[in-house]
């Protein structure tokens, strides 16, 4: 290294050193310490006892635990391809050269500026069973189909039903897709539009169009999405949270892993235990978003590559 | 155009104007139901207008949550401070990995974008024991101080903005003799001003949303920010005085919504390039 080299080495590290340090205080040493309680019995009141494997064989014989993987695994499974749909559609819509599509952007974008605690109390209120605005808007619309096709269709009660709750956290997700609506706009403009003129001449219609050349080309904005999307998900904890005051719903159909994580860390301070489940989520976002990076490999289109 | 273009563009837009309503719709309810009388939010089948403008339902709700103007006050203090301090330490370190080139520069960067997979349930833990240590629960400092360390997202917003910039002005500078923090301090950040109050505003929502760490760390009700003296007060009042609920939401996203809207081109553009380019 030339004594230049040097110097420039000084001075770029002494430009990142406040992320060094917080690199190394708030990342590094927290997970290699809560890979090191995980295996270790904890409570923060007294000096961690090393256990070795116990947190983690407790947890795999643990059924709370197995539900709230199954729970989080279910929304995941259901409010990223939903979320995905939802947000593209809504998106490729807002492309079209509109009267006022400017105003429709706005709309759409304002249910995501809501912040997570208001969100999670104005939902409880759209979804309750009796007096919310879903159920009144839904009732009428039951009511109409059991008449035609005979059927005793009732709308459920969300939240206080096991059954449906999940699909109320949904839901309530789907509604503040307005951040993704705004990145997919900004990969649509970037769509070269002279595909779709050589596409109109070969004469292929909307979906033809759609299908075969926009979800290609912003292929790498939906791959960014959805890891997103999953990073998110399994750590969903505040709107199921605050719906439950605290708890974890009908059955425990709303507890998530972040909530039996914060369970047992800050309610019964079993500080171990948490770190050993935190280690099994942070393996599993891992996991995934590998499993994706793969899967994009092969179907993601990058341009000029 | 031809007729089925533009009757596809009359189908596109009467479906837009659909959804809008429907997204729309929740916002809606939420500030009627604010402004009805407590009897009018059990009427069925509900009325989207109360029979009479209930305005007392704000100081009401303001009094029955307790220390509001507390709550209001310590998060506007947190956000602040917050935006402070990221605003500063990813503009240095965002520098640092853009306009400054030294060996394994690239290398570093790669692990800082490997940083924002870790989720905080994961660390969440030894980062209360080590505020524990210092005797920061129940204090502000644990949630504001971590935000002087340049959070790796507001980095990677950062540094794409300064790779925008030609490398000419930073080499005229150089030969006139400045030094590497005066280039930063008085030639990139004034370029930059669009992409750091992106940055403030990002962080100041992210403050202003923020329940897990106040939850964690706040231990004193007078401590509270906005979000988890809502919380507090839905888990006291859940299921019951609704137009009391709502008005309490409706005041805790208002500032998010007007802040929005004076900054609505930056938000938006800020937003869009968060997906763009990586």
């Amino acid at each position: 290294m030339t004594r230049q080299d040097k110097h420039q080495l000084k001075v770029g590290l002494a430009f990142i050193s406040p992320w060094i340090v917080g690199f190394l205080a708030l990342c590094v040493y927290p997970l290699l310490s809560s890979a090191w309680y995980s295996l270790c019995d904890y409570s923060v009141l007294s000096p961690a006892v090393f256990v070795g494997a116990q947190n983690y064989r407790d947890i795999l014989s643990d059924e709370v635990f197995w539900k709230a993987l199954s729970n989080t695994i279910f929304f995941a499974a259901f409010a990223i391809p939903l979320g995905l749909f939802v947000s593209l559609s809504l998106a490729i819509l807002l492309n079209f050269d509109l009267p006022g599509k400017g105003v429709f952007r706005t709309i759409f974008f304002l249910p995501s500026l809501v912040p997570m605690v208001s969100l999670a109390v104005l939902w409880q209120w759209m979804l309750n069973g009796e007096l919310g605005l879903v159920n009144n808007l839904l009732n009428p619309i039951l009511h109409a189909l059991n008449h035609l096709l005979g059927t005793q269709w009732s709308a459920p009660n969300w939240l206080q039903d096991a059954r449906y709750a999940k699909w109320g956290i949904i839901f309530t997700g789907i509604w503040g897709v307005g951040n993704a609506v705004v990145i997919y706009l900004a990969g649509l403009q970037d769509v070269p539009r002279h595909l779709y003129e050589s596409a109109e001449i070969d004469g292929a219609n909307f979906f033809q169009k759609t299908l075969h050349i926009t979800v290609p080309v912003i292929s790498p904005v939906i791959y960014f999405n959805t890891i997103m999307g999953l990073i998110g998900s399994f750590q969903v904890f505040a709107v199921p949270y605050v719906m439950t005051s605290g708890g974890d719903g009908p059955e425990r159909s709303l507890l998530f892993i972040a909530t039996y994580l914060y369970q047992n860390a800050f309610d019964y301070w079993n500080m171990g235990y948490a770190c050993a489940i935190g280690m099994i989520l942070f393996v599993i976002i891992l996991t995934l978003t590998y499993v994706s990076t793969k899967l994009s490999e092969k179907h993601v289109y990058y341009a000029g590559k | 155009m031809n007729k089925s273009g533009k009757l596809l563009t009359l189908f596109v837009w009467c479906l837009l104007a659909f959804l809008a309503i429907a997204f729309l719709a929740p916002l809606i309810w939420m500030i009627s139901t604010s402004l009805k009388p407590l009897n009018e939010t059990m009427s069925l089948p509900p009325r989207w207008i109360p029979s009479s403008i209930q305005w007392k339902n704000y100081p009401d709700a303001i009094a029955a949550m307790g220390q509001f103007w507390k709550y209001a006050a310590n998060s506007l203090f947190l956000c602040a401070m917050s935006v402070i301090g990221t605003v500063a330490s990813s503009a240095l370190a965002a520098y640092g990995f853009s306009r400054i080139e030294w060996r394994g520069r690239d290398k570093v960067f790669l692990i800082l974008l490997a940083t924002m997979m870790i989720p905080f349930p994961v660390i969440m833990v030894p980062i209360y024991s080590l505020f524990k240590n210092l005797g920061w629960i129940g204090s502000f400092k644990p949630l504001w101080a971590p935000t002087f360390f340049a959070g790796a997202f507001n980095v990677f917003l950062l540094r794409q903005f300064f790779l925008s910039l030609p490398k000419d002005i930073s080499e005229a500078a150089r030969i006139d003799g400045c030094s590497e923090l005066q280039i930063f301090l008085r030639v990139i950040l004034p370029l930059c001003k669009s992409a750091l109050l992106v940055v403030a505003l990002f962080q100041f929502m992210f403050t202003w949303n923020d329940f897990l760490g106040p939850l964690i760390f706040l231990t004193e009700q007078k401590d509270y920010t906005l979000a988890l003296g809502l919380q507090s007060f839905q888990s006291q009042n859940g299921g019951t005085a609704w137009h009391h609920l709502m008005a309490a939401s409706t005041l805790v996203v208002l500032p998010v919504i007007v802040l929005f809207f004076f900054t609505q081109k930056s938000f938006i553009e800020g937003i869009a390039s968060t997906g763009a380019k990586n």
